[in-house]
């Protein structure tokens, strides 16, 4: 069972608060719970929920992480959940200087949480609503049985990533109101709108030419309106919720599934800021405040294991804090704006500082409006990927090895933008649910040049197909050629077709 | 802080029944649709400094991603263009979603011994019984207990502080604001020793490859991770253990190491060429009264015809199989099928040193390593 704090945990985060306020950190209280090992593993493994729907992917996570602690291989240094307020857990058996790390540094999370835009949407009271689903799949398991709920789960979470990640910020789809039955609407219109004109300026002021191809334009608009959906939606579980043959409690199951997705999104969206910000303030924490002297090789030791960085590998806690400090020191020494990047002399730009100072309310700033994609777009410079020896690495076939391929500040900014946008997923639409007139749905996977995974794709038809009940066909490219894959229920086919 | 709405863990037990779920899934008694999912990691990671992945069983469900044709992945550390940072992974493992904690660390350095453990662990293999009375005893004393008295030399500072803490803090008598622990008399802890019987037994390993046209990169690949682990669970079980490596198309030669995961060639297969050479090996060499001796010979079973199939069952009747602890053989499946030389085998000849097992693919590693290793020879 959690234990209460102890008295002199109590203290500890009294104090570790303090200076987080002093610093300007601006948060959800937080509630720190004591687990033991098991605890923590079992926590970890429902991705810091006490609550979560009956299912084996958990009991997987659990599997790997306690055998991961019983081997000594791992430990989680610390679990912080965005919620009002936030819940945050303590290893009972962790020594007090790691107590005090994991506090300064979930005190980083929670200010992120509730100071950047992109979880301005999310549910606050996620805990609450996480065991509400897990209490309704419990019904269905009651209902229906458990092979058939946990069969339809698995569809599902092979479907999860396919939502509009982007949804939240924007509004995509035209309120149906009025618009639809008001002829003069612009989507109703069938002719195209004449200017009043003398009749001898009618040629000039409504020319013929301008005229056909707008009565045409029109004419395609209202064919795309015709199209169901009118407009390639990227959302595909929001489409299948809405349309698709099924009972309700599995129309149920895919909205579960779909909200979950779409509430660790902005966790997705923002793994490098968060992981760096919370990392940047544990270290001004501990080293400027709360580090007691005999603690300090013990903090080096646990932060160095937080950021070190496994060969090839990018360590998003490691980038993200790097990239802070980078920020606050140009802003400090005025390293940014039109004069300097007009300056190509090396020893001027080394030496440079205008005293402009503004570090600190700049990366503050920059937690509040940025998210992944935007902070490297913006911050990332050929000077910080010379520093930390950045590169880019492609899979060589005929070694079966991955290999450095880049060194260069363009190709290494282009691969982490590319691996960020959309969380370096496949761009994929759906692009007609009533193909042929026969019901049928087609998915459109954008293309950008990287093929998709054609075992997968052909088994992610068929979960498409149990949900859809009719064939389910997938455009895509394969080796280069665009082809589209189907499958009708009973056997897969592939096809070329023409461009999209 | 209350806690109380949030700290209802009446839960706390389910994910055992969440884990149960799993394990029928691995174990395939449920949900066979999934099993071909179940990806175990690659076994090794590197072999420089012995670096290891622990086997944890995981299974992937198939979502629309990248393959890892043309993907780019951004990486840190020192290396110029070209440099391989590492051998293939998982597809698409490069791009990352982020809706989990970052906790997918499986890899770590162990030592040989640890990882045998882990192994025998893993596949509940019994130990090795090194055969015969050869199994000389020496004693050697180890320091590995605790006594309550000894020579100040061997005080264990750690225990003796542990005893006082526990003592403070059952007394009463400690604040955490002034964590002052002394020990008194009673609290004194010393290293001590035992004495260990210590059994001296040596073993040589003789590898055989079929290293034919049909015998692929993959192949190899699957003989490589095989024989690391059959190396690791031996070695694990004796002093001094030798290597030695046979290589064979329709001739066989004796290779290094190196050599022997390598080469490459075109020929036919005369799998006789090997045991001969093997039985050789092991005449010249390697007494069967001083030596545990293991062979284990890797094919896809395509060996030719004209009797050769013969000449291998008497081999192994007449000189191999008398000298050793045991003969495995595996049979890799390659592009052009797997051939009939597993059946052969299990027809002609019936011994228990002789363990027969087929590898069709890497996830039949492990359960053809408990083939060869599950009886404790």
């Amino acid at each position: 069972m959690p234990q209460q704090l102890t008295p002199q945990l109590k203290d500890l985060q009294s104090e570790i608060e303090g200076y987080a306020r002093e610093y300007g950190l601006d948060f959800f209280d937080v509630v720190f719970e004591v687990l033991d090992w098991e605890e923590i593993n079992e926590v970890a493994a429902y991705g810091g929920y006490p609550a979560r729907y009956p299912y084996w992917r958990f009991g997987m996570e659990y599997y790997a992480l306690s055998r991961g602690y019983a081997y000594g291989l791992q430990k989680i240094y610390e679990m912080v959940i965005n919620n009002d307020p936030c819940y945050a857990y303590l290893l009972a058996a962790n020594p007090i200087v790691d107590q005090k790390l994991v506090m300064a540094h979930v005190y980083g999370h929670a200010d992120f949480f509730r100071n950047n835009y992109s979880f301005a949407h999310t549910n606050r009271r996620m805990v609450d609503e996480m065991a509400n689903h897990a209490a309704r799949i419990r019904r269905y398991v009651e209902a229906y049985g458990e092979d058939e709920v946990e069969r339809f789960l698995d569809i599902c979470l092979s479907l999860e990533n396919l939502i509009d990640y982007n949804a939240p910020y924007i509004r995509r789809r035209r309120r149906e109101d009025a618009g639809d039955i008001d002829p003069d609407h612009p989507a109703r219109r069938r002719q195209p709108r004449r200017l009043a004109a003398k009749e001898y300026m009618e040629e000039y002021i409504n020319p013929r030419g301008v005229l056909e191809s707008e009565a045409q334009r029109l004419q395609e608009e209202r064919k795309q309106e015709e199209k169901f959906p009118p407009r390639p939606e990227k959302d595909v579980l929001l489409f299948l919720l809405e349309h698709a043959p099924i009972p309700n409690w599995q129309r149920d199951i895919v909205g579960i599934i779909r909200e979950e997705a779409y509430y660790f999104a902005p966790q997705g969206r923002t793994k490098i800021m968060n992981e760096g910000w919370a990392s940047y303030w544990h270290s001004r924490i501990m080293t400027e405040r709360a580090l007691a002297d005999p603690e300090l090789i013990d903090y080096a030791d646990h932060h160095s294991g937080t950021v070190a960085t496994q060969p090839g590998r990018l360590n998003p806690y490691k980038l993200g804090l790097e990239l802070y400090r980078d920020i606050e020191e140009r802003w400090d020494k005025g390293r940014h704006g039109p004069e300097w990047e007009a300056c190509n002399d090396f020893e001027v730009r080394k030496s440079w500082d205008t005293g402009a100072g503004g570090g600190r309310e700049k990366i503050f700033q920059v937690r509040a409006l940025y998210h992944d994609v935007t902070f490297i777009d913006e911050f990332l410079t050929p000077e910080f990927c010379h520093k930390h020896r950045l590169f880019t690495y492609e899979y060589n076939e005929s070694t079966n090895e991955y290999e450095i391929s880049s060194r260069s500040f363009e190709e290494i900014k282009r691969g982490l933008l590319f691996q960020l946008t959309n969380f370096g997923q496949p761009w994929v639409y759906v692009r007609d649910g009533n193909h042929m007139n026969r019901g049928e749905l087609v998915l459109w996977h954008r293309y950008e040049g990287i093929p998709l995974r054609l075992d997968y794709a052909r088994e992610v038809l068929e979960n498409l197909h149990t949900i859809w009940k009719r064939p389910v066909h997938l455009e895509t490219y394969d080796d280069d050629r665009p082809a589209v894959m189907s499958y009708d229920g009973s056997e897969h086919t592939a096809q070329e077709r023409s461009e999209d | 802080m209350t806690g109380d709405s949030f700290s209802s863990f009446s839960s706390i037990r389910r994910i055992e029944r969440d884990k149960k779920r799993f394990d029928a899934i691995i174990r395939g008694r449920i949900k066979k649709e999934l099993r071909k999912h179940i990806t175990r990691g690659e076994l090794i990671g590197k072999r420089g400094g012995e670096i290891v992945s622990i086997p944890i069983p995981q299974i992937e469900l198939p979502q629309l991603k990248y393959g890892r044709k043309r993907l780019v992945g951004v990486g840190q550390g020192e290396g110029a263009e070209g440099t391989p940072i590492g051998v293939g992974e998982a597809e698409g493992g490069a791009g990352g979603a982020g809706d989990q904690p970052a906790h997918h660390l499986r890899e770590v350095e162990l030592s040989i011994q640890e990882l045998a453990e882990l192994l025998g662990e893993e596949l509940e293999l019994p130990r090795i019984e090194p055969r015969g009375n050869r199994t000389l005893k020496s004693r050697r004393s180890r320091y590995k207990t605790i006594r309550s008295t000894g020579p100040e030399t061997l005080r264990s500072f750690r225990r003796t502080y542990r005893e006082a803490l526990k003592r403070q803090i059952a007394s009463g008598t400690y604040d955490y604001r002034y964590p002052m622990v002394s020990p008194v008399r009673e609290d004194m802890r010393y290293r001590s020793w035992k004495e260990e019987p210590e059994p001296v037994a040596n073993a040589v390993i003789i590898y055989m490859m079929d290293v034919s046209g049909s015998m692929g990169h993959e192949q190899k690949e699957i003989v490589r991770i095989e024989s690391f682990w059959i190396d690791t669970w031996i070695r694990a079980h004796y002093h001094g253990i030798a290597n030695r490596y046979i290589v064979h198309d329709a001739v066989a030669h004796e290779v290094d190491r190196e050599t022997f995961y390598t080469t490459r060639e075109a020929g036919g297969t005369r799998i006789s060429s090997a045991y001969e050479l093997g039985a050789k090996v092991i005449a010249g060499e390697y007494d069967p009264e001083e030596w545990n001796i293991y062979c284990f010979h890797f094919s896809d079973g395509d060996n030719w015809g004209g009797g050769d199939d013969e000449k291998c069952f008497e081999l192994l009747i007449e000189r191999l199989l008398p000298s050793v602890n045991l003969f495995g053989y595996g049979q890799v499946e390659s592009r052009y099928g797997s051939g009939h030389f597993l059946e052969a085998l299990g027809e002609h000849i019936e011994d228990e040193r002789l363990v027969v097992s087929q590898i069709p693919d890497h996830e039949a590693i492990l359960d053809s390593i408990k083939d060869f290793l599950g009886k404790g020879r």
